[in-house]
């Protein structure tokens, strides 16, 4: 295969004609590039004009509009008078995502602690590999566990008279973001100088001084962002709470009440809708919501990673 | 005083016969109990479907098609619709993907708006709920792109209704920081000095993207589209309204054609089912065929990422 190469005595057409091609394979690969930012665009536009009938078209708002959202206390959206109160469906996400964090927070940053501070190289060994695999688990399998054996577990253990409940889609939700928040937490422990942690240990604290006292501290951006990651996944999880959670929009505090979420009201619902109904408005304004809240929380996460860059390059 | 004239500081008290230290060895058992907990979890997971589904999957599951109302028979058009779903994401997605990672790590100066927006768009579209990128396939691809092809060709009803291309579109777009992510990394872990060399014996950029990056960075970019399948093949929310099927007597032919699909027939057989005792079988090992085809592919990435991985750390 010949190769050629721009060599300085190649006649001045050829050159032209070289350049020609470099600018064009630039603007191509930087068209590449754009198509990023272009695919980020376009949700946004898409997603969101699908949803404008609720702001501007009287005809949509006489059946669901920004006020009825708050005021209405119900979601019967199939009703013969449809009712859309996003309350249930607000509370009902809560609910689940409060659940799942308070589930898996603790666990994957105390195993991140672990496994950056403790664990012998060949309990890391197992340990890793171990999260890659829960991390590949797709979220229709871990559905299916919550739905097939967790419930039933759950169930024989506190009794709770509806079998799929918000306990049952929370744990199972906090199951699916352990990996986001144990990868990241643990990058940042394992990002922290090792002089740091030689000082305390050299200064006579103890191991497990240096982890708490040091090493989270100098990594509690990386873990803070870990924890957003984790609830930004947690808010716009689908499949697991659509099979686990019972989808019943049912207003209450209870975590052993069943509960419909936002994002499990679109999957359910919007196969059966009429394009351009007041129906199919309002679940595309509720996956602009779900956009929003999962974009501001990236944005934050995105933050903090910057804020431990900082801090550690500047030690 | 001492003879240099500094204070002198008392000797720290020795340690008396070592008190055990009860917070400090609490904290570090807790931390153990919870990765252990995490570890253990894991194994209930597999080994429950590994236990159930196990005697499922013969050679007539995975070649037969679904029968008597999906009580009986096999999964093979799912599988087939799932492989003609990825190949067609892949073939959307690694060009794409390669070509801005290429561009943002040898031709972007990395402190420009644009630049720094691409870095935004990608960080920020890997956040983005499945779900929303099912409303993006539905919004855009079919009541857009397919309803304005069925008008300029005069068509009734063909592009503008859910579709395996649609649905391996919404996926790619999906997929696309992952690839872009894994393949600038792996471009990192070229050495400068060759990227140097090459453009100092005057080849082109291209040139030395093309016979220099792009051969040594292979490994980075197989990782990055295998890890996209394997996250493609598990992914249901953004096919539910883009193209996937409940049942289909037929194999999928063209693009505009609907399809089966391995995690779509999961969340079919545990949900829609008529009769849960006759389906959970089959249920079983849907699931062990989905777990084993993206452990497979998530084994050959994490195994290529850390040969990737050595090379990079035996350069320094």
């Amino acid at each position: 295969m010949s190769r050629s190469l721009a060599l300085p005595h190649s006649p001045a057409s050829v050159r032209a004609r070289q350049r020609l091609r470099e600018m064009a394979i630039e603007w191509a690969l930087r068209a590449c590039a754009f198509s990023a930012v272009a695919g980020l665009v376009l949700i946004v536009v898409f997603v969101f004009k699908e949803a404008w009938p609720i702001l501007s078209n009287p005809e949509t708002q006489k059946e669901a509009s920004l006020a009825g959202f708050v005021a209405t206390p119900l979601w019967q959206p199939v009703g013969e008078v449809p009712k859309y109160g996003l309350i249930p469906l607000l509370t009902g996400t809560v609910k689940v995502v409060l659940i799942a964090m308070l589930f898996a927070v603790p666990l994957s940053v105390l195993a991140a602690v672990y496994s950056s501070e403790f664990a012998p190289p060949r309990v890391r060994e197992v340990l890793k590999p171990a999260i890659e695999m829960l991390a590949g688990i797709p979220s229709v399998v871990m559905g299916f566990f919550a739905l097939m054996v967790l419930a039933s577990w759950l169930q024989s253990v506190t009794h709770s008279p509806m079998r799929l409940n918000a306990l049952t889609a929370g744990i199972a939700l906090g199951l699916g973001i352990i990996p986001t928040i144990f990868t990241v937490a643990e990058d940042a422990l394992r990002a922290v100088p090792r002089s740091f942690r030689e000082a305390s240990l050299g200064l006579g604290a103890s191991a497990w001084q240096t982890a708490w006292h040091v090493s989270l501290p100098a990594a509690s951006a990386g873990v803070g962002a870990g924890v957003l990651l984790g609830l930004g996944r947690a808010v716009g999880e689908t499949m697991i709470v659509l099979m686990a959670s019972g989808n019943a929009a049912i207003t209450s505090a209870d975590a052993f009440d069943s509960v419909r979420t936002l994002s499990a009201s679109i999957a359910a619902e919007l196969a059966e809708v009429v394009v351009g109904s007041p129906h199919y408005s309002t679940l595309f304004f509720l996956g602009a919501l779900l956009f929003t809240v999962t974009f501001l929380i990236n944005v934050a996460a995105g933050a903090f990673v910057e804020r431990l860059r900082k801090r550690l390059a500047g030690a | 005083m001492s003879a240099l004239g500094l204070p002198l500081v008392p000797l720290p008290e020795l340690p008396r016969a070592r008190r055990a230290d009860w917070s400090g060895s609490g904290f570090t058992l807790l931390s153990a109990i919870a990765a252990g907990l995490i570890v253990l979890m894991v194994v209930v997971i597999l080994g429950d479907v590994a236990l159930n589904g196990w005697a499922t999957v013969t050679w007539e599951f995975l070649a037969g098609a679904p029968r008597e109302g999906m009580t009986k028979g096999g999964i093979f058009p799912a599988i087939y619709g799932t492989l003609l779903l990825v190949v067609l994401m892949v073939v959307a997605l690694v060009p794409f993907g390669v070509g801005a990672a290429v561009w943002l790590h040898l031709y972007a100066r990395q402190d420009s708006w644009f630049t720094k927006s691409v870095r935004f768009a990608v960080h920020n579209l890997a956040g983005v709920p499945s779900i929303v990128f099912g409303l993006f396939g539905l919004g855009f691809f079919i009541q857009f792109i397919g309803r304005e092809m069925d008008r300029a060709m005069g068509l009734d009803v063909v592009w503008g209704q859910p579709a395996l291309l649609w649905a391996s579109l919404t996926l790619a777009l999906l997929n696309l920081p992952v690839v872009i992510v894994t393949t600038e990394e792996s471009l990192r872990t070229v050495a400068r000095d060759q990227r140097e060399a090459s453009l100092a014996l005057g080849a082109t950029r291209w040139q030395t993207v093309r016979h220099v990056l792009l051969p040594q960075a292979l490994p980075g970019i197989l990782t990055g589209a295998i890890l996209a399948v394997a996250r493609g093949a598990g992914e249901v929310a953004p096919i539910l309204f883009t193209g996937a099927a409940y049942f289909l007597p037929f194999l999928p032919k063209a693009p505009t054609d609907q399809f089966m699909e391995l995690g779509y027939h999961v969340f079919v057989l545990a949900t829609q089912s008529p009769d849960v005792d006759a389906t959970r079988p089959l249920l079983y090992g849907t699931v062990m065929v989905l777990l084993a085809l993206t452990f497979l592919l998530n084994l050959t990435a994490i195994l290529l990422r850390s040969r990737l991985r050595a090379r990079l750390l035996g350069r320094g």
